[in-house]
């Protein structure tokens, strides 16, 4: 483990050096690292934010001066707080709670599905055999980021990896399922984006009237079932 | 009551500090690219400090009052007016019923605050009335101001209503905050930073370019970065980094070489190689910064930049205090 400091304000715990090798590994030390920091409620941390190997750390230096750090070692302080409650804790428990997998519904209609064919090109298969392919599979919320709520899902197919779009679209409409590389994701809100569009869910992936907003966290199962056109505009609406 | 926004101006959103809390769900910071320019302008009108203000940018903004209420600004180097009175920036000042004000012409930099007693009473969203412009939710409908956006005001404080009532005959205050508070533009700006993640594995040629040379705000820039021109840096191969947390202040280098300077509505997570991070209290400056403006980067330690945000911190609670003769 190694705790750098990102800017002034943050620092970043390295919990795993490579997330690849071993990514449901890697997520679980992560979500593991993740709760026991919020269970300690460190002097001066405000949140957070876990993304694959590593948990950001966001704290108010003032605070943790006030807390008895010297100004001149806010850093440090911090550091170690944190590397007391790590190596504390009994065992970081790497194993997440086993829950089952949260069902989207995607409509993989060529309305919708606007690269589906360049996916199965690059697949070497039929448009049909790539959604069987992606329903069968069951994917990890890795990370959320990029616009609020968009999940970065780990899980794809390897035949289904398909390379990011050379020129991004403006405007991918919201609800947009997608493959950009060997991840998979979904677009809650408005946006610009570069992968390739396989399909799209009625559901609502990020609502900022709901706490907490996003559907889904880091560390989620999810599965995708296909709908028709009919029953994305019943869910829809 | 309200405040009318009979002209909306380039782009005027409702700000407080920020939304914290939701990094997990990918919501940025967002809040006041200045902070701290914020904190003082609430100060001055008998706000508590985090109300919500508007930030302006590039100004065009003309608001009118529908009950009389105390208005202070602060930012770049702009020209406020009310009628044909000039307002000063930093000076608290009694805004009657049905006056409007005016902000006009950034001279230097490019962004202002107005606070106004009682706050933007627009919705809580997670935890705060900014606007995000990324997510559409927050502040006015989520969105920047539009002529003729009606804006809810809370209620003048019982502090702030003494004030008004000394200042009935002067209008405007003859005192107000310490000026580099009220004036953090700068014409030739140095950035202090301390060093990113990824410092080390830069050559160091791109180091001592980085440290060494001027860099030129582009116009593609906004809340979510200010990209700059100037001389490239050597892209750095590490093909293999694995996204993480950044943070308002990160400076990275992506692919072109041209360095991104992180603001407030950055993305939460990001994986281009993180040179340095500009210090907290340089965030003022960083918040001023328009296209063609020449900067400089200058490396600072990591306990330089505790050290100088702890001594504003304690300058800023010298100057609360200050205050408080002029509300009872």
């Amino acid at each position: 483990m190694e705790i750098v400091p990102l800017g002034d304000s943050a620092l970043i715990v390295r919990v795993r050096k490579n997330f690849d090798g071993a990514p449901d590994e890697a997520l679980n030390a992560v979500l593991a690292t993740q709760r026991l920091l919020e269970n300690a409620h460190l002097p001066g941390v405000i949140e957070l934010a876990p993304a694959y190997t590593t948990v950001g750390v966001f704290f108010d230096p003032v605070r943790v001066v006030a807390s008895g750090a010297k100004p001149d070692e806010v850093f440090e302080w911090l550091a170690e707080r944190i590397r007391e409650v790590i190596l504390n804790a009994n065992e970081v428990r790497a194993d997440r709670m086993e829950t089952s997998p949260i069902q989207i519904p995607v409509c993989y209609d060529a309305e919708f599905a606007l690269d589906l064919d360049e996916i199965a090109q690059h697949a070497g298969l039929g448009a049909q055999e790539v959604v069987d392919l992606y329903c069968a599979s069951e994917y990890r919320v890795h990370c959320i980021g990029f616009t609020p709520g968009f999940p970065f899902l780990g899980g794809l197919p390897s035949k289904l990896a398909t390379p990011r779009r050379s020129t991004p679209r403006k405007e991918i409409p919201v609800g947009s399922v997608a493959i950009g590389g060997a991840q998979t994701g979904i677009y809650p809100v408005q946006s610009p984006g570069g992968w390739n569009l396989i399909g799209r869910t009625p559901l609502r992936l990020f609502d900022p009237k709901k706490d907490p907003p996003a559907l889904l966290r880091a560390g989620d199962r999810v599965r995708f079932r296909a709908i028709s056109r009919d029953e994305f505009a019943r869910s829809a609406m | 009551m309200n405040a009318t926004a009979v002209r909306a101006g380039f782009s005027t959103t409702v700000q407080d500090l920020g939304r914290t809390g939701f990094r997990q769900f990918g919501v940025s910071l967002g809040g006041a690219l200045d902070a701290h320019a914020l904190r003082v302008a609430n100060l001055l009108v008998g706000n508590n400090e985090s109300a919500a203000g508007l930030e302006v940018t590039f100004g065009g903004l003309q608001l009118r009052f529908a009950d009389e209420r105390l208005m202070a600004w602060s930012g770049g180097e702009f020209d406020a007016r009310s009628g044909s009175t000039s307002l000063p920036v930093g000076h608290p000042v009694v805004i009657r019923e049905g006056d409007e004000m005016g902000i006009e012409r950034a001279k230097t930099g490019c962004r202002a605050w107005i606070a106004v007693s009682g706050g933007f009473d627009v919705p809580v969203v997670l935890g705060s009335r900014s606007t995000d412009l990324r997510g559409n939710f927050g502040g006015k409908e989520g969105r920047a101001l539009r002529h003729g956006d009606e804006l809810p005001l809370g209620k003048n404080s019982e502090r702030t209503r003494i004030l008004i009532d000394k200042l009935q005959r002067e209008r405007i205050a003859r005192w107000k905050p310490p000026h580099d508070w009220s004036s953090p533009a700068k014409r030739e700006p140095t950035l202090r930073v301390i060093r990113g993640s990824e410092w080390n594995r830069f050559d160091n040629v791109t180091v001592q370019r980085f440290t060494g040379d001027k860099f030129t705000v582009s116009p593609d820039s906004d809340r979510m970065g200010v990209r700059f021109e100037g001389p490239r840096l050597k892209a750095n191969e590490l093909v293999d980094l694995i996204s993480e947390a950044v943070a308002p202040g990160t400076i990275q280098i992506p692919p072109s070489g041209k360095p991104i300077l992180l603001l407030g509505d950055c993305q939460t997570i990001g994986g281009y190689p993180k040179i340095a991070h500009v210090i907290t209290v340089d965030l003022s400056i960083a918040a001023q910064l328009r296209a063609g403006d020449e900067v400089r980067f200058r490396e600072v330690t990591l306990a330089d930049a505790h050290q100088l945000l702890i001594n504003r911190e304690q300058n800023l609670e010298q100057f609360r205090r200050g205050l408080q003769p002029h509300f009872s």
